[in-house]
């Protein structure tokens, strides 16, 4: 199967190991991965701020660039449901429809869930409001996370609850923001993890930045470098 | 404002029709155990008799409260009333004080839905009008088993709506406070129903 | 003259200033979230009850969508209904009409008091206020609005306008306000219910006019529906000799079987309830049972100009249920005054807005901002209304009518020229690795206004020396 990869702009910039690992894992699993080096970004933050102008041209980009691929993979929520859910509103986009979060294409094309992780580590996991209500997702990625060999899975508390992201919200109601990310904090230091792990780098970026203000000491790590963690390649905490 | 609404719609929107694909009935077993269980899970006391019984459990249950002076309305089947306590009968129509004033009423009903533990007031036979049923504190309502239906949709198929309506699921409650509900406000605060069967 | 919709509080600030204000109160926050937690469990209890709650759901937004698609026919309709039973009915363009209209009908009976079962619509239209101008009380009847009445207080959630006060409270405003209040009451929700009932108790018995809202409105037989708890709206609806009814035009249903969706989908949506403890329905007049005067005022208020547009009238469809305020986080933390309108919540941020339909009112154009767009409100929401998709089209409303020359809106049109291009984008991720010598230990923890927004509580990640893509074009080349 023709895969490609769209990396989204926040991770290609600022967490390219969680692309790599994405490639890692998919070629793993018999994938032939392409990254056209033409994409840039869904439009999401424009298209949520108001400035849906602006985001179809991007929308028109992403149908033209990856018009040909069997399928699409991006290691975030929220970007998927933008491409799924608003891409066709905004210009004619057929390969929205194949285009999956990470999680979705393990488990419903590849129809994996053991796909030969290693992580030995004490893990929680956020679902992102965009994979759980956009794309419902529902229980694939813990699904795919029990399978991992060595991953101590502990349960988040009102974990669908939104960590107050929300794209340009965290600074538009930047007040109120924080008094989300204060609960979503609360819970998951009370899970004693030592990861906190989610399929959206974004949400990861909010918590993980807010955990790591008070020095909490529990690790931001993406679902797909967690799936790409193997003991003969096991994943470093110095990559991030 | 006609005109208002009709420039609003100059888009001729075409709305989809809708699907009716949704439970009309349903089979909930004992449809009478499930409505006694449901109205009881209001906080409302429930008593399934036998339709020999029924004056018996009347005058038990107003005997149990001391209730002496109970309103009824003007075509309540005359079996179900005893002798020994004052009958205030809707005709001509009782003032708001001497409702107001009242140990209780005594009525039957049109419809009862199982599935919501919701019994409906028609005004027809034997329910009277609707004040009679809101003043008194206390509802003592006759329910026979062929006006037991399973669900919402039954319910509504046996209904006039041009007659003057009342649902009733349990006594008066409110959840205004910490949204939570609490039984008794303004309503008839307590509701005891009596299921006849046979 | 642009006249104001009442519908928004004069005075209110913008949502990010009054949130902020509101976050502020943990009183508030704390009783918010023991009430919203509560009702949210329940909820999905009382859904999961019902195996045909999503065709339920399907139904009821198709059938509100025909109302809406055919307004026009089934207002008509139910006019000539409500008129054939003997009814009046009046149409009222916006608040001041519609306040006219009420106040006129009042002033023929020659009372000065009249009882109010809580409404929405009379709540948007300011019609309490406007009687008062006029001479008339009005009197709240339910327990939550008489909590709101007595303690001078701002409604704070469409169902349970009292959310944000806690047994306590209540207990202190009842004692402080109510004249006849009993000298043992505790802070026990029953006890303060029953001091509701004795002090209310007199005026129900000699009301003669009462004023209701509506929650639906059958075209075909005339037949108005209204829904509650507590009995005070069987009181008002049944003793008076009077009644106008205040009916926002969406609240009509073609016929009476729909009701067998709604009667089903709002009391699991709002109390989580199986039923409501009392649901009325009275068509026209009947002789010798309840008001022999009966007025129903039909509302528009804005609701022509919602209808109008094409993705926003969806909105239309509510049916008051505030089971989305219930689920929001935002509402959760910031309660329902910070919105500064009867209606809060995200079907507050997406209806208050349009009903004001005034581009240039900040206070409404702040509205459809104050959300994560997490989608929990839709995911609940009894009509499936899909309010994230309505917030960001709203928001698209907002930048249209703003300067193309606001620094928001130049950093918007610059980020877009710099994705349009994937090699304009590299350069502005390698630019960006400057942003290295701004942190250490892999994070950056001080940005300068905006940026600051963030990192007041937050560090930002240090980009990496290479981007994913240089990483790509090292190791596989340009394929």
């Amino acid at each position: 199967m023709r895969v490609g990869l769209f990396a989204t702009c926040l991770t290609d910039t600022f967490f390219p190991e969680t692309a790599k690992a994405t490639v890692r894992l998919l070629e793993r699993l018999g994938c032939r991965v392409e990254f056209p080096l033409a994409q840039t970004c869904c439009g999401q933050m424009h298209f949520n701020t108001g400035y849906a102008k602006q985001a179809k041209p991007l929308a028109r980009d992403y149908a033209e660039l990856f018009g040909d691929y069997d399928a699409v993979v991006a290691p975030s929520g929220s970007c998927t449901g933008m491409v799924r859910d608003i891409h066709p509103g905004l210009t004619a986009s057929p390969i929205a429809a194949r285009t999956y979060e990470l999680s979705e294409f393990l488990v419903d094309v590849l129809e994996v869930t053991e796909v030969g992780a290693y992580f030995p580590h004490r893990v929680t996991y956020h679902p992102t409001c965009h994979s759980l209500r956009m794309l419902g997702v529902g229980e694939k990625p813990l699904r795919l996370l029990r399978a991992v060999r060595g991953l101590d899975l502990v349960e988040l508390p009102e974990s669908s609850s939104c960590c107050g992201f929300g794209g340009t919200f965290a600074v538009k109601n930047a007040e109120t923001s924080t008094a989300m990310l204060t609960d979503k904090m609360h819970h998951v230091i009370g899970t004693a993890a030592e990861v906190l792990t989610a399929g959206d780098n974004s949400c990861l970026m909010h918590i993980g930045g807010g955990l790591s203000r008070l020095r909490s000491g529990v690790r931001p790590v993406h679902l797909a470098e967690i799936l790409a963690s193997t003991e003969e390649e096991p994943w470093s905490s110095a990559t991030r | 404002m006609l005109t208002r609404i009709r420039t609003a719609l100059r888009d001729q929107p075409k709305a989809t029709p809708v699907p009716r694909d949704y439970d009309h009935t349903r089979d909930l077993g004992d449809v009478i155990e499930v409505l006694a269980e449901r109205v009881a899970d209001y906080r409302a006391a429930v008593h399934r008799v036998q339709a020999d019984r029924l004056p018996v459990w009347i005058d038990a249950l107003l005997d149990a409260r001391g209730a002496r002076r109970i309103a009824v309305p003007a075509d309540l089947p005359a079996d179900w009333l005893n002798d020994e306590l004052t009958w205030l009968v809707d005709r001509p129509p009782l003032s708001i004080e001497t409702l107001d004033g009242c140990d209780g009423v005594l009525t039957g009903c049109a419809v009862a839905i199982a599935e919501t533990g919701t019994i409906v007031l028609d005004a027809g036979v034997a329910q009277g009008r609707r004040a009679l049923t809101l003043l008194p504190d206390y509802h003592l309502c006759v329910v026979r088993a062929d006006q037991v239906v399973a669900t919402v949709p039954e319910a509504l198929a046996r209904l006039d709506p041009v007659r003057p309506l009342t649902f009733i699921s349990g006594p008066s409650a409110t959840s205004d406070i910490e949204l939570d509900r609490v039984e008794g406000v303004h309503g008839p605060r307590t509701l005891e129903v009596l299921i006849v069967e046979g | 003259m642009v006249v104001r919709n009442p519908v928004t509080w004069l005075g209110t600030p913008a949502f990010p200033k009054a949130a902020k204000d509101a976050l502020a109160n943990t009183q508030l926050r704390r009783n918010l979230r023991n009430a919203t937690s509560t009702i949210r469990g329940k909820r999905a209890a009382a859904v999961a009850e019902l195996p045909d709650w999503e065709r339920l759901r399907a139904a009821g937004a198709a059938i509100k969508d025909e109302v809406l698609a055919n307004l026009d026919t089934y207002l008509i309709r139910l006019e000539a209904a409500v008129t054939a039973r003997g009814g009046t009915v009046h149409w009222a363009r916006d608040a001041a009409e519609a306040n006219a209209i009420a106040l006129r009908l009042i002033r023929a009976t020659g009372e000065t008091e009249v009882v109010k079962v809580k409404s929405m619509a009379t709540a948007e239209i300011g019609l309490n206020e406007a009687l008062a101008e006029g001479g008339v009380t009005a009197i709240e009847t339910d327990l939550a609005e008489l909590i709101v009445q007595l303690g001078e207080d701002r409604p704070s959630h469409i169902l349970v306008p009292a959310i944000h006060r806690n047994r306590a409270e209540i207990k202190e405003i009842f004692q402080r306000a109510m004249p006849d209040v009993p000298a043992d009451l505790t802070s026990e929700p029953r006890a303060l219910a029953e001091a509701a009932r004795r002090h209310l108790r007199r005026k129900f018995l000699s009301a003669k006019v009462a004023i209701s809202g509506a929650n639906f409105g059958v075209a075909e037989t005339g037949s108005i529906v209204v829904v509650e708890s507590e009995g005070n709206g069987r009181m008002c609806l049944t003793l008076p000799e009077t009644l106008i009814t205040v009916m926002g035009i969406e609240k009509v249903v073609p016929s009476w079987p729909d009701l067998e969706v709604f009667l089903q989908l709002l009391p699991r949506s709002s109390t989580a309830e199986r039923m409501n403890p009392y649901t009325s329905v009275w068509t026209g007049v009947t002789p010798g049972d309840g008001p022999q005067a009966f007025h129903l005022i039909l509302l528009d208020n804005g609701r022509t100009a919602t209808l109008a547009d094409e993705v926003g009238r969806q909105s239309l469809r509510c049916i008051r249920c505030s089971a989305c305020l219930n689920v929001c986080p935002v509402y959760e933390r910031t309660g329902g005054e910070a919105y500064g309108s009867v209606y809060p919540g995200p079907i507050g941020a997406i209806l208050t807005p349009q009903l004001v339909n005034d581009p240039k009112d900040k206070q409404a154009a702040s509205l459809p901002f104050a959300s994560s767009l997490c989608g929990a409100c839709y995911e609940v929401c009894p009509v499936s209304i899909n309010i994230p998709e309505v917030l960001t089209h709203l928001r698209a409303r907002v930048v249209e009518n703003k300067s193309s020359l606001a620094p928001e809106a130049i950093a918007m049109r610059a980020l877009a020229w710099v994705m349009a291009d994937a090699k304009r984008f590299e350069r502005a991720q390698q630019a960006g690795t400057l942003a290295r010598f701004l942190g250490r230990d892999g994070k950056i923890t001080r940005l300068p206004w905006p940026g600051s927004k963030w990192t007041d509580v937050r560090d930002v990640p240090v980009p990496p020396a290479e981007s994913f893509r240089s990483w790509w074009r090292r190791t596989r080349g340009d394929q």
